[in-house]
């Protein structure tokens, strides 16, 4: 009679299933690294983080980090969950031992793995310019990228599990756009007075301003992880409550 | 029916979908109360017009619709709430697949097949069904019948109990057919309790054992095969089919107690008590009148005549 293997190694091979899966769509790959790497590059060649401190580099790394973290939790988790929810995907998976909760835990591996590399990957390259990251803020900055994660993986998850796959595409890519240009992320909020207090608020600002306390200054940013805390608790109980799986 | 215990059983199971805007917000009550039970060693085929209910019953089965009403028993557990190792001893194929198109066939199989500790072998089972020849190129790419080949593989990976199939012919070719129908009848054999919903009556007549009519939500009707085919409890009814020249008329000596009809010319159909004696007096008059049938077929009621009777010959 066969059993159902341990839950840690279903949802690590799920986690490595999918990310693999991630890795190997092209698209995906354009929003995870190109277009993260061209943020990088425009904000170092140009003027517009001028009027700090800090080098140019030193303040669009954080930023371009926390931009990754929105890429690949939110908008590629979420157009990859959008689209296995149509083609039943997920109604399979869930009927074999990997189950509903194997399911969501494996996605949220394979975000980390996912991650994992871009830090590698951008992180490397911000090096290679010249970044120097503030040492004393580097544990701050898992933390916060851990909650990030899971704030955007949950908003992913909400979006496709309630609208059809083709506006999960089309909101998560605007969402995408819209945060990144006006979100806190890169920019910092202050750079938008008029709309700072609503902006400072979102999780991309949350994420953006904490990322940089950490590894500007080597501050632990406590409003920032308290705001990702809320967006990823409320971003969770929705998705539970309104998550349809066919 | 053996008495041995069921591996599936549902009383009374009532489910609701909705609200729907398009009813004022009401709910539309899908399954009203369908009755039903596999059992081991057995194929127990639900059989239903488009929209009767048998996906749907299915799901509620297999723990993906949670019912608002009723008792469902899968392997003595609820399913809505079953556990890894109740899903690991119940495979199942749906209707549409649930395939991801990006990914290579063999890959997926492997992965699924790591959900379980004593997984099927999956090179063996792969050959077995013949995806072995497509497993590198992506599901995308494939034909429905090869889908189809594929989702079965991966409802069996996890050597199952119990196996739970949505249309499994559907988008067949004759040669997936008969691979896929000696399999269905190897793990019959083997003592799985295979359940199949299925609306081509020919092939539930060549599966199952036990057969549920689902008519508009409810268990209308159930049996073996050949008590659903026997009428009023007699196995005389007998329809007698042959072809020959057209135009003919039968001796006044047969006509009395059967009905002859030419529905198309030159084939005749005879309904009735049809005795012995019956097909001796026939046969003495196509040699008296030189007649020689070209072809000449007997059957019970067939299955399809019981499944239209039952469930009303109207289009829904």
């Amino acid at each position: 009679m066969s059993t159902a293997t341990p839950l840690a190694s279903r949802v690590l091979r799920h986690g490595g299933y999918e990310a693999a899966a991630m890795l190997r769509n092209g698209e995906q790959l354009v929003l995870a690294i190109v277009l993260p790497l061209l943020v990088l590059a425009g904000l170092v060649l140009t003027p517009l983080l001028d009027g700090y401190a800090a080098p140019r580099i030193d303040i669009a790394a954080p930023g371009v980090l926390a931009l990754c973290t929105m890429s690949t939790a939110f908008t590629g988790q979420g157009i990859a969950t959008g689209f296995d929810r149509r083609y039943g995907v997920l109604r399979f998976l869930s009927t074999t031992p990997l189950g509903k909760s194997g399911l969501i835990f494996g996605k949220a591996c394979a975000v980390a793995v996912v991650l994992a590399l871009q830090l590698v990957v951008i992180g490397g390259t911000a090096l290679l310019m010249g970044w120097r990251p503030d040492a004393g803020g580097l544990a701050p900055a898992v933390l916060l990228l851990a909650l990030g994660s899971a704030a955007f993986t949950a908003l992913g998850l909400l979006v496709a599990g309630t609208l059809r796959p083709e506006a999960t595409l089309a909101v998560t890519n605007l969402v995408w756009i819209l945060l990144a240009a006006a979100g806190g992320i890169v920019l910092p909020a202050t750079q938008l007075p008029a709309a700072e207090p609503i902006v400072g608020l979102l999780p991309s600002a949350a994420l953006g301003d904490g990322l940089r306390s950490a590894l500007i200054e080597g501050q632990f940013n406590l409003l920032s992880c308290v705001l990702l805390l809320i967006w990823a608790a409320a971003a969770s109980l929705a998705a539970v409550r309104w998550f349809k799986w066919s | 029916m053996p008495h041995s215990a069921a591996s599936l059983s549902i009383e009374g199971l009532v489910k609701d979908f909705g609200p729907v805007s398009s009813l004022d917000g009401r709910m539309v009550r899908v399954l009203d109360g369908v009755r039903l039970s596999a059992r081991p060693g057995q194929v127990t085929a639900l059989l239903g017009a488009n929209g009767a209910g048998k996906t749907t019953t299915l799901e509620c089965a297999q723990g993906l619709q949670r019912p608002n009403a009723g008792k469902v028993l899968l392997l003595g557990e609820n399913p809505y709430r079953a556990g890894p190792d109740l899903r690991a001893r119940v495979g199942v194929m749906l209707q549409e697949g649930g395939l991801p198109p990006s990914v290579r066939p063999m890959a997926l199989l492997r992965h699924v097949a790591a959900m379980y500790s004593a997984p099927r072998d999956v090179a063996g089972l792969a050959e077995r069904l013949g995806i072995a020849d497509f497993g590198a190129v992506s599901i995308r790419s494939l034909s429905g019948g090869q889908k189809q080949r594929l989702a079965l593989a991966c409802a069996l990976v996890g050597q199952p109990e119990v196996l739970f199939l949505d249309e499994p012919s559907a988008g067949l070719d004759p040669q997936s057919r008969t691979i896929v129908f000696e399999l269905i009848r190897e793990l019959r054999a083997a003592g799985l309790a295979i359940i199949l919903t299925t609306h081509l009556l020919d092939d539930a007549q060549k599966l199952a054992d036990y057969v549920y009519i689902i008519e508009a939500g409810k268990t209308v009707a159930e049996g073996t095969v050949a008590e659903l085919t026997a009428v009023e409890g007699t196995d005389e009814l007998r329809e007698l089919r042959f072809e020959t020249v057209p135009g003919l008329t039968l001796p006044p000596e047969l006509m009395a107690h059967l009905h002859c009809a030419e529905p198309e010319p030159g084939r005749y159909v005879l309904s009735g008590n049809i005795a012995a004696e019956d097909i001796s007096r026939l046969a003495q008059w196509w040699s008296a009148s030189g007649v020689m049938p070209t072809a000449i077929s007997m059957a019970p009621r067939s299955l399809e005549e019981v499944f239209l009777d039952i469930s009303g010959r109207s289009i829904r």
